[in-house]
């Protein structure tokens, strides 16, 4: 039997199940919101073209639009300042191998249950490791807040002073991107960053080191309490968009039934 | 003295909805300078501009000496009443379905006699005051109103059909995010209206006049957001069949013009939200209006959209945001011709630049909210068409119909004037 056989068996059993980990594309689910005077996140819309009816008798379709960071979506190493000349940057460009490999999550729901500003530090991921073992070369790390169980205002979580969620620091991320080598990052967030990430140094610690480093992003994912903390796969292949910064997508986990 | 109007009981469900029936709608094209003056609330006859003859009615020479020259021109609208009549029955379907029908004749103090309605409070005989009304047809028709104000004079039959006045009535602001917002749901409420549902986008972001909309009597928050068809669509659902004001307030706004930014995204918002936003609650909500036109006391009245003045002429400093004006001008135009045969009223109210962020580092005098309220609901009670709120607006719209070119000539001097 050859390994895909194998797993194609297994899939079949159920002993190995999928997991999304995607939110629906949903015209009201929230995007980062920058300051008014700089370039939006385009919202998710979608117009009805024809429904069976005059405007196309047999068929039914919509225009969908929205941005390249708009409900889960992947970011790519071009979408930061830091990332803007690393090879193959663009998401048409990524090798499509990085697009299936292993996950580890990093449970901080209890946490960010106390603190909504909760951080995700070196000791905490040390602390996990001497739990689960070694982060492992070119896993995706996936930080599990519950924060997907969220909805309205309290996702975003904007106060006057900005969005308070919680991220990693500068600190953690440096060791996951430059010590561990990872894959990329994943949040329940609506970024990869804290919701106060701006005042960190480098500000937007995630995304400036990670993509710097020609490492991923994935965001406003769910269902990461359905993970074990090692030994799931994650698939995460964004549209092949020419020049893209990132994209929408479909997140997919295989676990093992235990 | 006029009966106040009451509220309307609820609607008996096994009763068919009143079909809108209009006044006859024909007239001359110089006749139609009395409808432009209506629509703005204007009282306007023909003057000779040769031998300075005030003309009634509306013709294409004078009377006194035939030249072609007849220009119309704002009048003294008072006179007194020579005689009346009460229309008990008719073959027009709109009257016969409205008698008793108060008419009769009235001497201006310009000259001419006119026929005209004749509002339920005014005397045989009496001093009165005229006005120049759109009619359900929107045309321009003359009512003769008492002198001097009588209680609940806005309640008479015959100006209840003249006017949009949002007494009584149920109304619906789009964007409840505008700053002026609640100025707008407080002027409704104390001009009668008796409930006010107030669209509000994206709940997963704080609104910050959301506490002072919560506070007024009558409103109630639901969501839309006029940039999604499906919202547009789901709250139309809800409560388009108890909306007989609409008032589309939404407003994307960003300073530039073609080249300042170099790219189209803020353009494209600013069409989304000013003209497309017009479009999809137009067509939300705007046959269960249009259906409703006849439905007693709250029957659909209104479509008020607020634009800047510079719908007639760009700002080049606010040039795309300009242009989504124009385009929504445009669209208002043509809503009117499809709302015609209903007797819906598309009502625009033109600002200058608004006392808010976006328009911060321009000098005074800019709109305030309060003053965009006042002049909305002033331009229901008066049934308009088009409403000109600030001297910012009234000036551009002066300069406009005096020489467009010239007008858009200055405002496009340039960085080097």
């Amino acid at each position: 039997m050859s390994v895909l056989s194998d797993l194609s068996a297994a899939l079949r059993s159920g002993a190995v199940q999928v997991v999304d980990l995607t939110h629906r594309l949903d015209q009201d689910f929230p995007v980062i919101v920058l300051p008014p005077e700089f370039g939006q996140c385009a919202r998710f819309r979608m117009e009805e073209i024809s429904a069976y009816d005059h405007r196309g008798p047999a068929w039914k379709w919509h225009n969908i639009s929205m941005s390249e960071h708009t409900g889960t979506h992947f970011d790519a190493p071009i979408h930061w300042i830091s990332g803007r000349d690393v090879p193959n940057g663009a998401v048409d460009e990524i090798d499509p191998a990085m697009f299936v490999g292993p996950v580890v999550v990093i449970d901080c729901s209890a946490g960010a249950q106390r603190d909504d500003d909760f951080e995700l530090t070196p000791a905490i991921i040390e602390g996990w490791e001497a739990e689960h073992g070694r982060i492992p070369v070119g896993a995706w790390v996936l930080m599990r807040t519950d924060w997907s169980k969220r909805s309205g205002a309290s996702y975003l979580n904007l106060r006057e002073d900005g969005a308070h969620s919680p991220g990693p620091t500068p600190d953690a991320i440096r060791l996951l991107v430059h010590d561990r080598d990872i894959r990329g990052f994943g949040t329940e967030t609506v970024g990869t960053d804290a919701g106060q990430g701006g005042h960190y140094t480098p500000p937007y610690p995630a995304h400036f080191t990670l993509h710097g480093a020609g490492k991923y992003g994935l965001q406003c994912l769910c269902n990461l309490d359905l993970l074990p903390p090692t030994g799931a796969m994650l698939i995460a292949a964004p549209l092949k968009i020419k020049g893209g910064t990132g994209s929408p997508l479909r997140v997919m986990a295989l676990i093992e039934r235990q | 003295m006029t009966t106040p109007l009451t509220p309307p009981p609820r609607k008996n469900p096994e009763k068919r909805t009143v079909s809108p029936t209009l006044p006859p709608a024909m007239r001359s094209r110089a006749a139609m300078g009395m409808t432009a003056a209506a629509s703005e609330g204007r009282f306007a006859l023909q003057a000779c501009a040769e031998c300075g003859a005030p003309q009634y009615p509306a013709r294409d020479a004078c009377v006194g000496c035939l030249s072609p020259d007849l220009r119309w021109q704002d009048v003294s609208p008072n006179g007194k009443l020579l005689a009346e009549t009460t229309v008990r029955t008719s073959t027009n379907l709109y009257f016969r379905e409205r008698a008793p029908w108060r008419t009769g004749t009235v001497r201006l103090d310009v000259g001419p006699v006119i026929i005209c309605h004749i509002h339920g409070d005014v005397a045989p005989h009496a001093r009165v005051r005229l006005l120049n009304r759109l009619d359900r047809s929107g045309q321009g028709v003359l009512i003769a109103m008492p002198e001097h104000p009588t209680p609940d004079m806005q309640d008479d039959p015959e100006m209840r059909v003249l006017t949009s006045d949002p007494k009584l009535r149920r109304v619906l602001i789009a964007d409840g995010r505008n700053p002026n917002a609640p100025a707008i749901a407080a002027a409704l409420g104390r001009a009668g209206a008796t409930t006010i549902f107030v669209g509000e986008a994206e709940r997963w972001r704080p609104n910050p006049v959301q506490a002072a909309l919560l506070d007024l009597p009558g409103v109630s928050i639901l969501p839309l957001d006029v940039t999604d068809t499906a919202s547009v669509q789901e709250l139309a659902g809800e409560i388009g069949g108890k909306v007989d004001i609409l008032i589309n307030n939404a407003r994307f706004i960003r300073p530039g013009g073609v080249l300042s930014r170099g790219d189209t995204a803020f353009a494209a918002q600013e069409m989304e939200v000013n003209a497309l936003g017009l479009m999809r609650l137009a067509q939300a909500f705007g046959p269960g209006m249009c259906a409703r036109t006849a439905d007693g006391v709250n029957s659909a009245v209104a479509f008020v959209n607020v634009l800047s003045a510079h719908a007639l002429v760009s700002l080049p400093d606010y040039g795309s945001f300009a242009a989504s004006q124009a385009a929504a001008l445009s669209l208002s135009q043509c809503l009117r011709s499809e709302f015609r045969a209903s007797g819906l009223r598309v009502m625009n109210l033109f600002v200058g630049p608004t006392d808010d962020d976006w328009h911060q580092p321009l000098p005074p005098p800019k709109v305030t909210p309060k003053a965009i309220a006042a002049d909305l609901v002033r331009g229901l009670q008066d049934g308009l068409e088009d409403v000109f709120c600030g001297d910012v607006a009234k000036e551009l719209v002066e300069r406009f119909r005096a020489g467009p070119k010239v007008l858009e000539r200055e405002m496009t001097m340039g960085g080097g004037s």
